[in-house]
């Protein structure tokens, strides 16, 4: 066996908020044992020091916002043996999506920003996976950093990461939360969201908003807004309640336009 | 229909701590697919004894198991070869695996090909693509025991020649067949290269097999697909479908019948198969997504 | 039978504490009756009432400090005999080569399971069928488990323990069984070890009007299952119905949300998930509860058998109600009703069947 050289791990940002890097950094105790496993070459939240590609893992926050990320993703795509997205950014443009498909970016620029001149976006926020082939997507806002280390080690492993697609109810279950759907009526996107949260919000007692994004294919996320309007919501406000964080993405934006119509 | 009795299952090896096998020889076989010749560790083969048909559940440290049959000679226990195809998460993994890497193994696990019930008649043996690497284990039983059975047929299929496994042997096994009297009829869908056999589906050759459908016992495995319509096939020579078997494939998580995963309508495809008989299995193969 | 005080009970708590076990009971969190770690009367669910409907269950709060007039929550027995996630292996990878050896119990206590009802004990017996034989860990929880049922008085809206033969009165499976009186309790002993407790709280036997009581509470609640379902020709209606159009539209409605298998107290299914550690020198397999819901669940060589909801749908309610009698030599189901609350759309397993029943050998026609 030859002596084996860390593996070369790069962390990149587009448009995002930092929020997922920042769960790399609070990794604490799993640091130290992280450091040991790998050489973080490139991580400009954490250090000035950027070195080039190429790189055997990528890791990129943030969705693609602007003509120069388009460009920029590509680059790092080019330098990246293993791409691995994070967050709801990366993995389904974000709450920044929210101005796809509205015609109205323009709009928008010019009530937030001071100077929209300086200001040069696309049309639509995107996923990294819209404009180059992704290896691995992590979803979430944040990511747990627990499923982000586990990855890793799967990866330092050899294998491809088992990242579940299973809804956020079956970790509810596992851990004994009571459904808030159920018990108290609480509009929740946990039976058609991604597990991978640890079911965090509805063991605080409040419905998931979906921001590990949709679960499992096929889904059937209208059939959850339908019940939502039975618990009492309109079809406008449960279509809301898909237009989220994750909203841009495609099963939830459909259930979305579908209940919508609903109002109608 | 057999329910499955619980002192059978219990018989199932189970909780036995995995034994450890270490790779001697990796042999590429198709672009999809490789085998993996191992050996036990130390004297962890003690006892090990498998049966043609059956299958262990192999395990790659940290990344996982996965059940794999066993494509090697029943005689020879401790020479164990499996043919994995790269097609999840830790049949990929295996990519990386050297000779010298060590293999965690449970098993053998499920019933195997019933060898006895062809015994005095002809063999019909009809395998596609990978479907060939469980069969092999019950051909080399077969040839061993030449003189027990009437015709040895075997008919072969794939994809495209490059889709064939064990390739390597084949003149071997041709010159040896020839030896033994084996029929052996090989065929692609789509010839490549140079190809000096048949051409077109599986079932194809049953004409230029000559089945003598009264005397003959089959063995089918390959994708569900062709097997739905090899059985058919045999079938309409009058094969009668109590003396037609099949190998399935399902998920596997556990080798013995407790994690759920592998059922097929009634049978858990680990303790009641993957070796079922043809009239058990065929009217749940006609229902989608069962 | 026996007549043991309210206090008794308390007593009776503390005395499996005193030996060692691990006591379960039920108790009122995040507004329902869960199962958990208990330690006296007060934490039992006093004076507490449950209205449960498809999709719904809502507590509702009394004065009488009655302490178990509710069916049950969306924990079993399973939770505990068969942990929703259990470390099976740890395997070190050193100079010597991978060695695995079988990971510890996180809690190793015997288990005495308090409050369990009719439905919950067998289902028990159920899950005995699967794992006794084949899996240690569970065995050995078994084997040392203390069972102690409670006679339902009030069963809930989506209970069909009556149709399945489950309940309502806890008649085997169980160590002591207990029947909430106007003042005590009526004790019923089922084993040695329920008998040798009795003697430990100091009973005495019951009067003939405590036991026409028991017999009056037992008739009453029969009565007032809120579902029946008709399980005749059980395996045979859904085999033969595998086309039917009704998984189509049941498959439309479900959200695959797993949450029926999960609240069912004798779905066993489950994965074996590995973690590996960064530095690459130990690695873990861990059992987890899995859905034949989830796409995964079916994943094999490189596709998921059963994509579409329906085919999901099917093979649940068919495992459950009919494969499983083949399988297991008993129904899958003990008519508790769980997974009829506890779906966050509602989807009533008895309706299902039902409608299936009113059209059994309708065909789907599926346009090509």
């Amino acid at each position: 066996m030859t002596a084996p050289t860390k593996p070369r791990v790069a962390v990149f940002k587009m448009a995002s908020c930092d929020g997922c890097q920042l769960q790399i950094l609070d990794a604490e105790d799993a640091l130290l044992e992280l450091a040991g496993a790998i050489e973080i070459v490139h991580f400009a939240e954490a250090s000035s020091d950027l070195r080039p590609g190429p790189y055997d893992i990528t890791l990129v926050e943030g969705s693609i916002s602007t003509p120069e990320q388009e460009a920029q993703i590509r680059e790092i795509r080019e330098a990246s043996k293993v791409l691995i997205t994070i967050g709801a950014c990366a993995t389904a443009g974000g709450i920044q999506a929210l101005r796809n498909a509205t015609g109205r970016l323009e709009e928008f620029v010019r009530t937030v920003y001071p100077t929209p001149a300086y200001v040069r976006s696309l049309e639509d926020s995107r996923p990294v996976a819209d404009y180059v082939p992704v290896d691995l997507e992590l979803t979430g806002c944040p990511i747990d950093r627990g499923e982000l280390l586990r990855a890793i080690a799967s990866l330092l492993a050899g294998a491809r990461p088992r990242v579940s697609t299973s809804p956020v109810c079956v970790e509810c279950k596992r851990r004994g939360t009571v459904c808030v759907v159920v018990a108290r009526g609480e509009p929740c996107l946990g039976p058609v969201t991604r597990t991978g949260c640890g079911a965090i919000c509805p063991r605080f007692g409040r419905g998931c908003y979906g921001c590990f994004g949709p679960a499992q294919a096929p889904g059937n996320a209208e059939a959850l807004g339908r019940r939502f309007i039975e618990l009492g919501l309109r079809p406008k406000e449960a279509a809301d309640r898909f237009r989220f964080i994750t909203g841009w993405a495609p099963a939830f934006r459909e259930a979305a336009a579908r209940l919508e119509e609903v109002e109608r | 229909m057999s329910a499955t009795d619980l002192r059978e299952r219990a018989a199932q090896p189970e909780g036995r701590p995995m034994r450890i096998a270490v790779i001697q020889r990796i042999v590429p076989e198709t672009p999809e697919s490789s085998t993996y010749w191992m050996t036990w560790r130390g004297n962890d083969g003690e006892g090990y004894a498998f049966e043609a048909g059956q299958f262990n559940m192999l395990y790659l440290f940290g990344v996982g198991e996965v059940a794999i049959s066993i494509s090697s000679n029943p005689m020879h226990p401790h020479h164990l070869g499996h043919t994995v195809r790269h097609v999840g998460r830790v049949t990929n993994a295996f990519r990386n695996l050297r000779p010298g890497d060590e293999v965690g193994v449970r098993g053998p696990f499920g019933k195997p090909w019933p060898l006895h019930e062809a015994e005095g008649g002809d063999l019909v043996i009809v395998a596609g693509g990978v479907g060939v690497c469980p069969v092999r284990p019950a051909v080399e039983s077969a040839m061993r025991r030449r003189d027990r059975y009437r015709r040895l047929i075997l008919l072969l299929g794939a994809r495209t020649p490059d889709l064939l496994p064990y390739k390597d042997q084949l003149d071997e096994w041709v010159a040896l067949m020839e030896r033994l009297g084996v029929e052996l009829h090989l065929t692609v869908d789509e010839p490549v290269g140079t190809w000096l056999y048949d051409v077109g589906v599986v079932t194809t050759l049953f004409p230029k097999a000559r089945i003598e459908p009264a005397r003959t016992t089959a063995f089918m495995c390959g994708p569900e697909v062709m097997m739905r319509f090899a059985g058919r096939g045999l079938l309409e020579l009058g094969v009668p479908p109590e003396r037609i078997y099949l190998s399935m494939e399902r998920h596997m998580e556990c080798g013995i019948g407790l994690c759920g995963h592998c059922q097929l309508g009634p049978y858990f495809v680990c303790t009641d198969g993957p070796v079922f008989r043809y009239d058990e299995i065929a009217p749940l193969m006609e229902v989608g997504e069962l | 039978m026996w007549y043991l005080e309210r206090d008794g009970l308390g007593r009776l708590i503390g005395l499996l504490a005193e030996r060692g076990y691990r006591v379960i009971g039920p108790t009122v969190r995040d507004g329902a009756v869960v199962l958990d770690e208990v330690t006296g009367l007060a934490d039992l669910p006093a004076g507490v009432r449950e209205v449960q409907g498809p999709g719904r269950y809502r507590l509702e709060r009394t004065d009488d400090g009655r302490l178990f007039d509710w069916a049950h929550g969306p924990d079993a027995g399973k939770r505990f005999l068969f942990p929703p996630r259990e470390r099976l292996t740890e395997i070190r990878r050193g100079r010597e080569g991978m060695r695995a050896e079988p990971a510890p119990e996180e809690d190793d206590r015997p288990l005495a399971l308090l409050g369990l009802r009719s439905c919950d004990l067998h289902a028990i017996a159920v899950q005995d069928r699967v794992f006794l034989e084949l899996d240690e860990r569970y065995r050995r929880r078994r084997e040392r488990a203390v069972l102690i049922g409670v006679n339902c008085a009030v069963p809930g809206s989506t209970c069909f323990c009556v149709s399945m033969g489950t309940g309502p009165r806890c008649t085997a499976g169980f160590d002591l069984a207990l029947t909430e009186l106007a003042e005590g309790f009526a004790l019923e002993v089922g084993s040695r070890l329920g008998a040798e407790l009795r003697d430990a709280l100091g009973v005495r036997a019951a009067t003939d009007g405590e036991r026409a009581e028991v017999e009056a509470i037992a008739r009453a609640a029969a009565e007032r299952m809120g579902r029946s379902l008709d399980v005749a020709d059980m395996p045979g209606l859904l085999y033969r119905n595998r086309e039917h159009p009704r998984w189509g539209d049941v498959g439309a409605r479900c959200l695959a949300c797993a949450n029926c298998t999960m609240v069912c107290p004798t779905c066993f299914c489950h994965d074996v998930v590995d973690d590996v550690s960064l530095s690459g020198e130990t690695a873990t397999r861990t059992r987890e509860w899995a859905s034949c819901f989830s796409a995964e669940y079916s994943w094999a060589a490189g596709a998921v058998v059963r994509e579409s909801h329906a085919a999901r749908y099917l093979q649940w309610l068919t495992h459950k109600f009919a494969s499983w009698i083949d399988q297991f030599g008993v129904s899958g189901c003990v008519g508790c009703g769980r997974c009829i609350t506890w779906c966050p759309v509602g989807i009533d397993v008895t309706e299902e069947i039902a409608a299936i029943r009113a059209s059994d050998g309708a065909v789907e026609v599926r346009t090509a």
